[in-house]
């Protein structure tokens, strides 16, 4: 039995297996209705994420299983004080998979350690979300058509956002990947986060003006830059425009450039882009459906 | 006691000058009931100063932990009034409730029963991460 709770828990061959699963899914998915009729996924959301938790939802419902959980702790036995590893132990008597997000880090290990059924970390805090890497890279794959050769923009908050350290650390792993980080100096990449391209000899580049870098770019991963992140306001505001991607700058790119985004956006790619072939990001979550189908097969062995 | 001999017993020498106590309190020796004497800022040719902690009783605990806290100390364990074993502390694979994380996001933070368990990362860094956030140890 194999629990998932970092993108590190899976091997470059797994992923690619993954993908692989997830594509075949895309492409002949009534093969695959049936494959988890009478199992149930249990989504035991500590705080509320729709967008993850639909998804979580969805694949198992298309693989033809059922779903059970809570959304919020408020309505959980955690509102009544009961611990991690006590819930857990109880769900497994119900459930035969587990997706798990939590607003604390590490509780999934938690649930992990106590658990008779697989758990998939849905989000723990600031900490990792492998599901979300995970659709990353299915979406660059479905969109490039593969995840080596490639000039990868990561734009934004690029010191808090987790989405992109852990996009790093996966796609650090495929030959001839360059990164282009693009952030305000406040939110540049944190120097353990490098240690991985130091190591492997990766080439990345640092910026502070996407302008520049965005004809250079193969994909565009862009993140939301939090005004709490700042100190004054002042800094802000003077900083958040240039991060902000328009139509204007997007004359810049190439035309087969691709704008991934892990949503939720609030204003840092004008919604003139939508519109655009080069604007992924919906589909990017739909995509996401189909490699949580591909990892819940996996993690519940089952062989269509 | 005599401060200078002990029959059965651990001598902890090389301890970084400032660092008895907290080495004192980790093994909780306040609790023992045997002759323990801590010698503070004694001439040591190698660190300038030094600490020494004395105790006269056999203690079962690994104290390889101890690594973590100061791995330049030595560890002396003295048999019928002979120095029978001499060893420096070998950082363990996992620390368990020795140090607490503190970072305030960790599970650990808002569950009180779970064991605060850390990772080593990096001998040659001397580096622990907690399991569960993945958080740098400090001490
Ligand atoms: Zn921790």
């Amino acid at each position: 039995m194999r629990h998932i709770t970092s993108i590190t828990d899976l091997s470059t061959a797994e992923i690619d297996e993954l993908i692989a699963t997830a594509q075949d899914i895309i492409e002949q998915p009534q093969k695959y209705a049936e494959a988890c009729s009478r199992k149930k996924l249990a989504t035991l959301f500590y705080e509320p994420s729709t967008r993850t938790r639909l998804s979580f939802e969805a694949a198992m419902i298309e693989l033809g299983g059922h779903v059970l959980g809570f959304s919020e702790a408020a309505s959980s036995s955690a509102a009544k004080g009961e611990s991690v590893a006590d819930t857990v132990r109880t769900v497994c008597c119900y459930a035969d998979i587990i997706a798990m997000r939590h607003p604390k880090e590490g509780a999934p290990t938690v649930a992990s350690l106590h658990a008779t059924v697989p758990v998939i970390n849905a989000g723990d805090g600031g900490h990792n979300h492998p599901t979300q890497t995970l659709t990353d890279l299915l979406t660059i794959k479905m969109e490039k058509g593969r995840l080596s050769n490639l000039t990868v923009g990561l734009c934004g908050d690029l010191k808090f956002g987790r989405t992109v350290h852990s996009l790093i650390t996966a796609m650090c792993r495929y030959p001839g990947v360059r990164f282009v980080l693009v952030s305000p100096e406040e939110l540049k990449v944190p120097s353990y986060v490098k240690i991985p391209l130091k190591r492997d000899n990766v080439r990345y580049d640092q910026t502070t003006d996407l302008c520049s870098v965005l004809p250079e770019l193969d994909i565009l991963y862009m993140t939301r830059v939090q005004r709490e992140r700042f100190f004054n306001e002042d800094d802000y505001i003077r900083l958040k425009d240039s991060y902000i991607l328009t139509p204007e700058k997007l004359e810049y790119a190439k035309a087969d450039l691709s704008i991934l985004h892990p949503l939720p956006r609030v204003n840092e790619i004008s919604v003139a882009i939508d519109q655009d072939p080069r604007a992924c990001y919906f589909r990017q979550a739909l995509y996401g459906k189909f490699i949580r189908m591909a990892l819940i097969l996996k993690l519940l062995e089952v062989t269509v | 006691m005599n401060i200078d001999s002990i029959n059965n017993g651990i001598v902890i020498d090389h301890i970084k000058a400032g660092m008895a106590m907290k080495i004192y309190d980790f093994l909780e020796l306040g609790a023992l009931d045997c002759p323990v004497a801590i010698i503070k800022n004694a001439a040591s040719p190698k660190l300038g100063k030094k600490d020494i902690i004395k105790i006269d009783s056999v203690l079962n605990v690994d104290l390889n932990a101890l690594g973590y806290i100061d791995p330049t100390i030595t560890i002396n364990i003295i048999k019928d009034g002979v120095r029978v074993k001499k060893y420096h502390p070998e950082l363990p694979e996992k620390i368990t409730n020795i140090i607490r994380c503190k970072n305030p996001r960790c599970i650990t933070s808002i569950e009180q029963e779970l064991p605060h368990v850390f990772n080593l990362i990096d001998r040659e860094k001397d580096e622990y991460r907690c399991m569960y956030c993945e958080s740098k140890a400090s001490l």
